[in-house]
């Protein structure tokens, strides 16, 4: 699959925010793209108007050779037609139909028997053939969940968009069913853009982070690259300046994970969830720095390295330091002065394995 | 009792109805999802029976409707008989007279259904019109049954638009109401009684069924 999609659209409200967004990325290469951004930052008008369900005021939007809107030459394609499948963020199920028929609606079109057995099919898949004589007021939020990917799923949509698709249940269901839906996603092999403001789901479903601001794209890359590589303060503010490293499972010991993150190993706690791969983030503020032949302390992760930049924040000091990783610290420029630190500098960073996060990577 | 009138009450008040389903629901469909600024007088006019008297409306369509008028030949040619003082024109004005009290229903109902489930429709490859007959009639359906009701009661109870297009034709036009005046005019009053009698009984019945169904929020399927 070498389709790409790409839009530039301007979208305005009366009276409200202007959403200005352009960006463009193959859909082949990483299945789940992240449209990251605070509320108000354009994301969802963005996902409506891919999904056709909102139209912009200018601009165009393409999928692959298809042109989907293009305000100039007044194409409109409706959503019926571009074959894209949408997951709401409260799910949107039919409340008078039963599962089977929810899942059953997108495939009206087919034949009775082909519509049967691919109801049973994509419900078997998701773990729902118990369910299909229920109606929706009769689930859980997690069974509701898996019926309306599965309802979206069933048309067989060669784009999936989903909207905030975990903020509708509550905080433990959200833990559990994060790691499930990347399962599911990369099972069922659509392209996906799925809504986020939050950086855990962003990390944990993501490929692709494109991250918006006060309606305008700002930055596009993988994942762990923007939240760590920030292109400028505006997407800094937006991500929360962070480190994140992709990172592998060692062993795990004494309730801990111990990851590797490029050569450095790394001590966190363990979520419990963690097979194989994961990102291992730490807040810049949670790095303590030392002198490269500081003495012993509980700290767990004691990471020696080389100063190649210094900025200036307010009353504090923002160090990066290149550890074999690229890790960035953020202390108070008293202290900063007392260590003498300068770019060239030998340093020793140490974290706290609490303040390592670590978010799996189904 | 005059069973002629309540047959022709019945006929009429059931033509009416079953006009204002198929005129009615796709006119508070375009007045839920309108976002035009021609909404406004729309609205007006469909809510314009509820204040107008009867007997101005049906003044109206006179001059409107008379045979040589344009709109009144129009009539004669797809009816094949002039307007005034004929079943069909009676069907017409009641229509007329009747809308708001099916439409306002309606539309409270249609807006009452969550836009998203339409939304989710489309998504999902349906036109609007199946996403219409599919989703969002079966979730307003208790609006639409409390619309049809009222909208029946209230042509049975009509009396004012009948006298000025219908008259009092025996079968033709003479509805209970009219039939009830008559018996008034003619000092029969037994006769006179048990019409009026019947025509409470309905209206009361017909009032206690609508606020049963718009009382019963409760919704059906949020159980097994």
């Amino acid at each position: 699959m070498d389709r790409t999609l790409s839009f530039d659209v301007t979208r305005r409200f009366p009276g409200g925010p202007t959403v200005a967004a352009r960006a463009a990325w193959p859909l082949g290469e990483g299945l789940v793209t992240v449209l990251f951004g605070p509320s108000g930052s354009g994301k969802t008008t963005l996902l409506r108007a891919l999904a056709g369900l909102e139209r912009p005021d200018a601009g165009h939007i393409r999928f692959g050779a298809e042109t989907w809107f293009d305000a100039a030459a007044r194409t409109f394609v409706p959503p019926r037609a571009r074959g894209v499948g949408l997951l709401f963020q409260d799910y949107a199920l039919f409340p008078h139909l039963t599962v089977a028929g929810n899942l059953g609606y997108g495939l009206h079109r087919a034949p009775r028997a082909e519509r049967e057995a691919r109801v049973a099919e994509v419900a078997t898949r998701l773990g729902l053939t118990e369910l299909l004589g229920r109606r929706p007021g009769a689930l859980s939020g997690g069974q509701r969940q898996r019926v309306a990917l599965a309802r979206a799923l069933a048309p067989r949509p060669r784009l999936l968009l989903l909207d905030e698709p975990l903020s509708a249940l509550d905080a433990p269901t959200r833990e559990v069913l994060r790691g499930e839906l990347r399962a599911l996603l990369e099972q069922a092999g659509v392209p996906a853009v799925l809504v986020t403001h939050d950086r855990t789901e962003a990390l944990a479903l993501g490929d692709r982070l494109v991250v918006l601001a006060a309606g305008a794209v700002r930055q596009v890359g993988p994942v762990h690259q923007v939240f760590s590589a920030p292109a400028d303060v505006e997407v800094a503010r937006v991500v929360g300046t962070e480190n994140v490293f992709p990172a592998r499972l060692l062993r795990r010991e004494d309730g801990l994970a111990v990851v590797l993150a490029g050569p450095v190993e790394l001590v966190g706690l363990d979520p419990g969830d963690l097979a194989g791969e994961a990102y291992a983030c730490v807040r810049a503020e949670e790095v303590v720095l030392e002198p490269a032949d500081g003495h012993a302390s509980s700290a767990q992760n004691r990471l020696v390295g080389t100063v190649v930049s210094l900025s200036d924040e307010g009353p504090l000091q923002r160090v990066t330091l290149d550890c074999g990783v690229r890790l960035v610290a953020l202390v108070t420029r008293r202290g900063s002065a007392r260590l003498g630190l300068a770019p060239g500098a030998r340093v020793t960073a140490l974290v706290k394995a609490p303040a390592v996060r670590l978010v799996a990577r189904a | 009792m005059d069973l002629g009138a309540i047959r022709l009450s019945l006929l009429l008040a059931g033509a009416t109805t079953l006009a204002l389903l198929l005129l009615g629901l796709p006119l508070a469909a375009w007045l839920v999802a309108s976002r035009s600024r021609g909404k406004v007088l729309v609205e007006a006019v469909v809510a314009l029976p509820v204040v107008l008297p009867p007997t101005v409306l049906g003044f109206y369509l006179l001059v409107l409707l008379a045979p040589g008028a344009p709109l009144g030949r129009a009539f004669a040619a797809v009816a094949g008989h002039p307007f005034p003082f004929s079943f069909t024109g009676l069907l017409c004005a009641s229509i007329l007279y009747s809308l708001p009290f099916a439409v306002q229903p309606f539309v409270t109902a249609l807006a009452g259904v969550d836009p998203r489930l339409a939304e989710a429709s489309l998504m999902l490859g349906a036109s609007r019109l199946r996403t219409f007959l599919a989703i969002t009639l079966p979730l307003a359906w208790r609006g639409v049954v409390a619309g049809s009701v009222l909208a029946f009661a209230h042509t049975l109870g009509e009396f004012g638009v009948v006298l000025m297009v219908g008259g009092a034709i025996p079968g033709e036009t003479r509805t209970l109401s009219i039939a009830l005046f008559d018996q008034v005019q003619a000092l029969e009053y037994g006769a006179a009684h048990r019409t009026a009698a019947l025509l409470l009984a309905t209206a009361f019945a017909v009032l206690v069924a609508v606020s049963a169904l718009q009382r019963r929020r409760a919704l059906w399927w949020t159980g097994r």
